[in-house]
């Protein structure tokens, strides 16, 4: 039986991508709490839909989608962050827009440049295909964000609760939007390989949802969320290898999974405290 | 030179505003305002709608420039005076998704603007008790703050001002969108509290009982109608000036109208 349980193992890729999967999970799940309370899950779709003409043009320079993650994180989180600040549309609005014509623009500018992406790979991932570089990449991403969450966290927290309390506190609230964005950025980008550009958003949000159907209390929330993420991306990855299903929507319906059974559990709590 | 006069009121002037002109768009929404309060006091800021109450509180704050005229904080232009501080926002202004403790909320003013917290976690926590003893929520300490009433929560933001250890209190509408139960509660808190020299000011459009209730009123409409003692200032002229054609609506709250009731 334990043979069996451990065959996934005896394939260095596996091993590659079980990592890689734990650490997406990680650093998307940490963030999933602040960007659902936040109501950013729009945000974070433009984000992840916003890489495409940045991979696009990468690819053509020669560069892999690791390669070019931090710069196009940042080049992403200042881009929207500035231009959510200073437009008269509203913010929803500046999102859309951003949204669907930068994901225009990257099917533009795949079939101007001619560049060879398998785009399923790229809009569900494709994380059985992670080099060993990768995994470095998104571990170093994946520390880099949780190290900056825990050094910053509660000025994090207040400014996401009461933003103009904070900025009268004296706290930086310009560094700490920005801050926030690039982490998110950095996350998202990091996770294409893992659930891919489309899915990242369930990675990101279904945990920390489901963490907050069972805690009322926003630092359980997170260690919850952490957990629901692992768990997500690491038996979904061990199904998708048993099964032969593909790995991203895999992880992703497993969180759904857990969300549902979190959903019910925490209506139960109600019904019995009634 | 300056005079006795000057120094005495230096030391217990802690915002003057002398003609302060604040502009929102291309729209003037503070013109020459000009007032000065004194360390320790707590004072009501009336007005309409648009008077003004809002942007005076933005301003103090650092967070609208002032383009032209001065308001000093302690001596301070307000973005050099920034935390010493405390704003209460209006309630929509604050994200209360967040699934947080009373504690966390009133730990909040005690987060230094650096990553690291210099306090102890004793010390923290002996600060946040005793803020919370301040506004009488004490046992409320571990509540998740979407279980408060609206009185609660306002009194919780108002513990967080306290354990901030600001200067002043900035309470912006604290009364909007609380039951009438709820705005006597922050009423008699406000009355009773203990402010240990802090100054605190509060926007609100109640006229009720001002005199019983604070030791100032400062009355906008833009411009400053009337600054000073409750009994005093609120006099026809000045409500007049600041509601216009709806005077009749706050004639009993003029200071004649109390002189009157009380003989």
């Amino acid at each position: 039986m334990i043979e069996i349980l451990m065959e996934p193992f005896k394939y260095e890729f596996m091993v590659r991508s079980t990592i890689t999967a734990i650490a997406s999970g990680t650093m998307l799940s940490i963030l999933g709490p602040f960007a659902i309370n936040r109501n950013m899950g729009f945000m974070a779709d433009a984000m992840a839909h916003a890489t495409l003409p940045i991979i696009a043009i990468g690819v053509f320079l020669g560069f892999s989608i690791s390669e070019l993650g931090v710069p196009a994180a940042i080049l992403i989180a200042f881009f929207l962050g500035y231009i959510i600040k200073n437009s008269n549309v509203g913010e929803d609005t500046a999102i859309g827009i951003i949204f669907s014509s930068f994901f225009a623009l990257g099917f533009v500018l795949i079939s101007i440049l001619n560049v060879t992406i398998n785009l399923e790979d790229l809009l569900f991932g494709q994380i059985l295909a992670v080099s060993r570089f990768d995994v470095y990449i998104v571990v170093s991403m994946c520390i880099a964000v949780v190290f900056l969450i825990v050094l910053f966290f509660k000025q994090l927290l207040f400014y996401s609760f009461d933003p103009i309390g904070a900025e009268v506190k004296g706290l930086n609230t310009n560094f700490l939007n920005y801050l926030f964005l690039v982490v998110l950025s950095v996350a998202i980008v990091a996770s294409l390989q893992t659930v891919g550009i489309i899915l990242v958003l369930s990675m990101l949000l279904i945990p920390a949802a489901a963490s907050k159907q069972i805690t009322d209390n926003f630092v359980s929330s997170i260690y919850i969320s952490i957990i629901f993420g692992i768990i997500s991306s690491f038996s979904g990855l061990y199904l998708s290898y048993f099964y032969n299903l593909p790995s991203g929507p895999t992880m992703s319906l497993v969180a759904t999974g857990i969300f549902i059974v979190c959903f019910f559990v925490s209506k139960l709590k109600k019904v019995k405290i009634q | 030179m300056k005079t006795t006069e000057d120094k005495l009121l230096d030391d217990t002037a802690i915002i003057v505003s002398d003609g302060c002109c604040v502009q929102l768009g291309t729209t003037p929404a503070l013109d020459d305002v000009t007032f000065r309060i004194n360390k320790g006091k707590k004072v009501a800021v009336v007005g309409p709608n648009g008077g003004g109450k809002s942007t005076l509180f933005n301003a103090m704050a650092g967070l609208v420039p002032i383009v032209n005229g001065s308001l000093k904080i302690n001596g301070l232009s307000p973005l050099e005076a920034k935390g010493s501080i405390s704003y209460v926002p209006q309630r929509d202004l604050i994200n209360r998704n967040f699934p947080l403790s009373v504690k966390q909320v009133v730990e909040m003013g005690l987060i230094s603007k650096k990553s690291l917290n210099l306090f102890s976690r004793n010390k923290i926590n002996s600060k946040i008790k005793e803020a919370l003893e301040n506004v009488g929520l004490p046992e409320k300490i571990n509540e998740n703050i979407n279980n408060l009433s609206g009185g609660q929560f306002q009194r919780v933001l108002i513990a967080r001002g306290l354990a901030q250890d600001a200067d002043i209190l900035l309470l912006d509408e604290a009364f909007s969108a609380v039951d009438v139960g709820a705005q006597e509660d922050i009423m008699s808190l406000i009355s009773d509290i203990n402010l240990d020299g802090k100054t605190i000011l509060v926007a609100t459009h109640d006229l009720n009982n001002l005199e019983d209730k604070f030791d100032e009123v400062l009355c906008l409409n833009r411009h400053c109608c009337a600054y000073g003692d409750p009994s005093e200032v609120l006099t026809k002229e000045v409500i007049e000036e600041m509601y216009g054609s709806h005077y009749d609506m706050f004639k009993y709250h003029t200071s004649e109208s109390h002189r009157q009731n009380d003989d």
